[in-house]
């Protein structure tokens, strides 16, 4: 779906400085060769199943299922991959085609944590330097990642500018890239930025819908009709949503976090209250004011709380192939403590999200219908900051 | 073809970076006077981004204080126009491409045409991405200016064979800010440059002291000073523009 200069439609392009763009296009050639190469290839399998526990499972949610009263519910499990999300994923991949070209170093930017703690992971694996950019604002939400990270040797730099949220952490990081290209991937973790960033992320998540598609057919005989999955710049949405694209029956629904409403500044909601913007690298969708200021954007999950959507959502938007929803804090919790009630599952807060569209979607379907939800992530590292929420102070 | 030639007829150049509204307009226009009268052969208007990914944290700073002073593009349209009834040296902005890009690109460029903004520094357009401005740009006699890094290696040709106005040469890795020494090749990199067009280049990023810039400008047609104004609009605010004039007379003394 890639054009050659990393278009989707008019969305996506290279809006990088000059000092990047030799970088991104060894990245590209390194990409491109890599990908077709048996060896690297069976490498990669190899860590997908031994090393993060892949196939991730098709779950037929019984329970939820007979609650909600209407369609089917099948939970895609990325939350019970090694470090608990999707995450892992992309960074095996990038982090084994950094190590093929030679880089002895990957930074990141991280939100929720997740994305910092699955680099630090493949970089302590792989024999690799680790400095991960995160929003001081994101280091004091999700304390506990931070610490994971450091446990798993990679340098936390709690970035202070703007919001001190994840766009920040990617500024940071690109600033920071390009000071130091030589021997350091910068491994972007969600499928934003410039090309390749969004096909790269794209196809090594892409596994996600690659294996739902193959399990939902073998334990149902059919496609199912609806795919939700969570979208802050839309990585486990992408790859839930990828093998299926060209299945017209399924509906492919994205979920953006509203915050506290569209109808308030307090939001991360791009696609229902965005515009078209040209921003960290990419053109696209952005929460911004008139004259390109983008917005200090809100979310309760550090990992949706990004004012801007990947060029391929932006493109899938455009022509109509998916769906985008804005879902607020408060039906993200509720849909997070229920889930952990009717299920048994804790869902990361990114992933109740979804949860939460499937809980007012799946009623108005009939019992022949069947819906997809990704669990992007686990919901250990939530725990506090959702009693927060809802008024109980815990102590870790 | 803009009136960016004339900064490079007197010498070497010296070009002087300050942002608009930090740490308000009128403290803007005073410093921009100020270098102009002092020796600056051309401005560059730094256009407050929210998130300026180029930028080092002292003009990261700037932008940040001059966008909570209230600061809009069209607020500084309206300065340029009256900076232009008597400030006769070009004048270029420098800014991201959301800004141009979300006010609308043929107004924004059509704009700056008629305040007499002579052209376009972008650090987030690169060559790949040029054709998002450049028929604008062209249509409308603002030159689109041409950024070459130290990776730039291989592409250094193909940029400075479109370049136009001026070539802006990043004479380091990484992003604004005063630097104690610059180690890259800049003398390879001009002469690359030189051997593809005739259009002048001047480097800028790291440079805050005389013998910096004469050194800079001894390889080039001029140096580009910015993070060390800005340090001065940071530490005086609106009494700054003296010591900006008193440093702009330093450094193009320099030059001479």
């Amino acid at each position: 779906m890639t054009n050659p200069n990393g278009r989707f439609g008019i969305h996506g392009g290279q809006y990088i400085p000059e000092t990047l763009m030799n970088a991104v296009i060894e990245l590209e050639e390194a990409y491109n060769h890599y990908k077709n190469d048996p060896e690297f290839n069976r490498e990669l399998t190899e860590l997908f199943n031994e090393y993060a526990g892949r196939p991730s499972r098709l779950y037929f949610a019984e329970k939820m299922t007979n609650d909600l009263g209407g369609a089917k519910i099948y939970l895609k499990r990325e939350d019970l991959n090694h470090t608990g999300a999707h995450k892992i994923n992309n960074v095996l991949g990038q982090a084994l085609l950094a190590k093929k070209m030679g880089k002895t170093r990957l930074i990141a930017e991280t939100g929720a944590g997740q994305h910092g703690v699955a680099t630090a992971t493949a970089a302590a694996l792989m024999g690799m330097e680790c400095v991960v950019f995160m929003g001081e604002e994101d280091t004091i939400r999700q304390a506990l990642n931070v610490y994971r990270m450091r446990l798993l040797g990679a340098e936390v730099i709690p970035v202070k500018t703007g919001t001190a949220t994840l766009k920040d952490a990617v500024s940071e990081a690109m600033r920071e890239w390009t000071s130091r290209i030589s021997d350091t991937h910068y491994c972007l973790g969600s499928v934003m930025g410039p090309h390749p960033f969004p096909t790269i992320v794209r196809d090594f998540q892409a596994v996600i819908s690659k294996e739902s598609r193959e399990q939902i057919l073998e334990k149902e005989g059919r496609l199912p009709d609806a795919v939700i999955a969570c979208v802050g710049g839309g990585s486990n949405a992408i790859g839930s949503f990828y093998h299926y694209i060209p299945d017209e029956g399924v509906r492919l629904i994205g979920c953006e976090a509203a915050g506290r409403g569209v109808d308030t500044f307090e939001t991360a909601a791009t696609i229902a209250t965005g515009s078209l913007g040209i921003f960290h690298g990419m053109k696209s969708y952005f929460c911004q004011d008139k004259y390109g200021q983008i917005a200090p954007v809100y979310s309760i999950s550090a990992g949706l709380d990004y004012p801007g959507v990947g060029p391929e959502h932006a493109y899938l938007h455009d022509i109509g192939r998916a769906e985008y929803v804005p879902i607020t804090d408060e039906e993200a919790v509720n849909a997070f403590e229920y889930l952990a009630k009717t299920e048994g599952i804790i869902p990361a807060i990114e992933s109740a999200h979804a949860v939460a569209y499937a809980m007012k979607l799946a009623p108005t379907m009939s019992k022949d219908n069947i819906i997809v939800i990704t669990v992007s992530g686990r919901g250990d590292k939530d725990c506090a900051a959702i009693a927060r929420y809802r008024g109980e102070d815990l102590h870790e | 073809m803009s009136n960016i030639h004339s900064a490079f007829e007197n010498g070497k150049a010296f070009v002087a970076f300050i942002t608009c509204g930090d740490p308000d307009l009128e403290t803007t226009a005073a410093a921009v006077r100020a270098a102009a009268e002092n020796g600056a052969d051309l401005i560059e208007l730094g256009i407050p981004f929210s998130d300026p990914t180029a930028e080092g944290p002292v003009i990261q700073g700037a932008n940040l204080r001059a966008l909570n002073g209230g600061i809009t593009t069209d607020k500084i349209f309206d300065f340029v126009e009256e900076l232009r009834t008597d400030v006769k040296i070009p004048m270029v902005f420098m800014t991201y491409a959301n800004v141009v890009f979300s006010y609308g690109a043929e107004e924004f460029i059509s704009t700056c045409q008629r305040v007499g903004i002579d052209g376009l520094i972008l650090p987030d357009l690169p060559y790949e991405e040029k054709d998002e401005f450049q028929p604008l740009c062209s249509r409308y006699g603002v030159d689109l200016i041409s950024l070459i890094a130290p990776t730039s290696e291989n592409r250094i040709a193909m940029i400075a064979k479109e370049a136009e106005g001026f070539i802006y040469v990043v004479s380091s890795l990484g992003v604004t800010g005063t630097r104690s020494e610059i180690k890259t090749d800049l003398a390879s990199i001009v002469k690359v440059i030189r051997e593809n067009t005739s259009v002048p280049c001047a480097i800028g990023f790291g440079i805050s002291t005389p013998e910096q810039a004469k050194k800079m400008a001894d390889i080039s047609d001029g140096a580009i000073v910015g993070s060390a104004i800005i340090k001065l609009l940071e530490k005086y605010g609106k009494d700054a523009p003296k010591y900006v004039g008193e440093y702009v007379k330093s450094m193009k003394d320099a030059l001479r």
